[in-house]
């Protein structure tokens, strides 16, 4: 089995990205959301993703796991396109119980939290291993409640949604996602939707996460989040990226106009 | 009144009293005892000539515990049960049609309830109970066939009249309930490789229960009372019963004030049922929930050591 071939092609799949987007169109009716995204993102990077809104960062970080349908172009997770199947020169949508599977690859974080108002804090964190992994529900609680442990909230497994504050039900949202062990996590401005003094918590939680060599893709206006923990940033207008390169590349001598005007008005 | 007078001019003229002296009274209300006076005579007329009234109320007595009676009362009950599960089946499945984005299924959807919110329950009744008329056979080709005189007996007739009926309103109240569900809630679903029908029961459903319950029960109570047109197509249930024996005994009155505390108590029966039912699906509501009895009981009882 292990003949240096294999081993050949072992290195380079962990060369390959992770995550590659290539030439993906969008539109809304006739609006050209996102024009043209051309994207990798390594095993282990932190990506953040800045940039005015309309832009079309939560657009396209919808469309890495298929929430949002593309218009042309490609979205591969290692070695698979998401969502659609190439058929000679047509990309032809994958039936729903392949999507379900690539989804399960990817943990997504929303703005607005969407934790399941009737289940407790834990039963939000298993409801995906035990419904959807059909993993044992004895094994998956005690994962969950470790998950929970580990985002700071293991003295409120049995609290709902409502009960918690804001930046403790992001946490449980992130433990939810964390959940189905996948192999990207996707932040959609996870403290936008905070009070000021709560957003440090979340905060905390996902640099531990990016410390522990998760790869993530995070969308967010957090310039200092995005300076101290993020691998590389890109910054998206108009539905490209403009520019992409390490956090001081980016932040700090902004090559492009928009980039200047946009960190101007957020710094 | 006028005991308290003395105090009131003596402190008139007094110098004015530091604010922290000052109570405060709720306004009096003399309309409400004018209005609770009026009622209770009102009652006092209605029950001192129900008293003079030609009802034999030791006949009342007797038939309440008729074990005719009773069995009408079961298979009332019986018919409102299958009726309403037939029903929130056939509304679960309309309302899910009718949001589907397919235009020939929601087209399909829409005619359902067009059709059987659009015509009398009492006609519909007749309609499956006279079936054989238009169709003799009923089959299931290869597998079953049979004549349509022996599958629609008075029961099935009515089961299916008054659940397909209810399942048209049924629909409605579900599909308010599946739209009141926020779209994050899917995408979250989504998110964590679910698919549309785990989606569906695991995460809508349930939450749209707490906008459906609550109209389902009343509904639910309605059709209790409705099964009783199921005696226009034979179906042996509580009042049927009453008219067979009024009938022969001319008793009519005492037996229909005999149904009619039947059908009380077995309404409030499923009162006490919906207010469970309800509690079970606010759980994570942002509302508390109200006490029930038992822990009222208990809150009275666990408050006395405190007082002591």
């Amino acid at each position: 089995m292990t003949t240096p071939t294999t081993i050949a092609t072992a290195t380079s799949t962990t060369e390959s990205p992770l995550l590659r987007a290539e030439a993906v169109h969008k539109y809304f009716g006739d609006h050209h959301v996102l024009r043209g995204i051309d994207l990798d993102v390594a095993r282990g990077e932190v990506l953040c993703l800045l940039g005015p809104s309309g832009s079309g960062k939560s657009t396209f970080l919808r469309c890495i796991n298929h929430l949002e349908t593309i218009h042309s172009g490609r979205i591969w997770l290692g070695d698979e396109t998401i969502g659609y199947r190439q058929q000679g020169a047509r990309l032809v949508e994958r039936p729903e119980r392949e999507i379900v599977r690539q989804r399960r690859a990817m943990g997504m974080v929303f703005q607005r939290f969407n934790l399941f108002p009737h289940r407790t804090a834990l039963q939000n964190v298993i409801e995906g291993p035990v419904q959807v992994r059909r993993e044992n529900p004895k094994s998956a609680r005690e994962r969950g409640v470790s998950l929970l442990e580990r985002v700071g909230l293991g003295d409120k497994l049995d609290a709902y949604p409502r009960q918690l504050s804001g930046g403790q039900q992001q946490r449980v949202a992130i433990a939810r996602a964390l959940a189905m062990e996948p192999r990207l996590m996707l932040f959609d401005e996870p403290t936008s939707a905070l009070d000021p003094e709560l957003v440090g918590e979340v905060l905390t939680v996902m640099k531990d996460l990016a410390d522990s060599g998760l790869t993530m893709i995070v969308v967010t206006h957090e310039i200092g989040f995005a300076r101290e923990v993020a691998d590389r940033v890109a910054f998206m207008d108009g539905g490209r990226i403009l520019e992409i390169g390490s956090p001081a590349e980016v932040l700090d001598s902004p090559q492009h106009e928009r980039t200047k005007t946009f960190l101007s008005r957020v710094l | 009144m006028p005991g308290t007078s003395p105090t009131r001019t003596a402190s008139s003229t007094d110098p004015p009293l530091v604010a922290e002296e000052l109570l405060t009274e709720s306004r009096k209300h003399p309309g409400r005892l004018a209005g609770a006076i009026a009622v209770l005579l009102v009652a006092a007329f209605l029950i001192d000539s129900f008293a003079g009234a030609q009802i034999d109320w030791g006949v009342v007595r007797h038939y309440l515990g008729a074990g005719f009676l009773i069995q009408g009362l079961g298979m009332t009950l019986l018919l409102t049960l299958v009726a309403m599960v037939l029903g929130v089946v056939l509304g679960v499945l309309i309302a899910v049609m009718r949001l589907s984005k397919n235009p020939v299924t929601s087209g399909v959807a829409w005619f359902y309830v067009w059709v059987f919110r659009g015509t009398p329950v009492y006609l519909q009744l007749l309609l499956w109970f006279n079936l054989a008329l238009v169709f003799p056979m009923v089959s299931i080709p290869g597998i079953y066939s049979a004549r349509t005189v022996d599958v629609m007996t008075p029961f099935v007739a009515a089961a299916l009249g008054l659940g397909i009926n209810q399942g048209a309103y049924t629909s409605e109240v579900v599909r308010a309930g599946l739209l009141s569900v926020d779209e994050g809630q899917v995408e979250a679903a989504y998110a964590i490789g679910m698919g549309r029908l785990r989606t569906l029961y695991r995460v809508v459903l349930p939450q749209a229960m707490r906008v459906i319950v609550p109209p389902i029960g009343n509904e639910t109570i309605g059709m209790l009372k409705t099964t009783s047109l199921a005696s226009a197509v034979g179906v042996t249930e509580i009042l049927l019963q009453a008219q067979h024996a009024y009938y022969v005994n001319n008793r009519i009155m005492e037996l229909l004030i005999v149904c009619a505390v039947w059908y009380l108590a077995a309404v409030s029966v499923l009162s006490v049922v919906q207010f469970y039912v309800e509690r079970h699906f606010a759980k994570g509501s942002s509302r508390p929930l109200p006490p029930t009895p038992l822990q009222r009981l208990r809150a009275a009882a666990g408050r006395k050591p405190v007082l002591r």
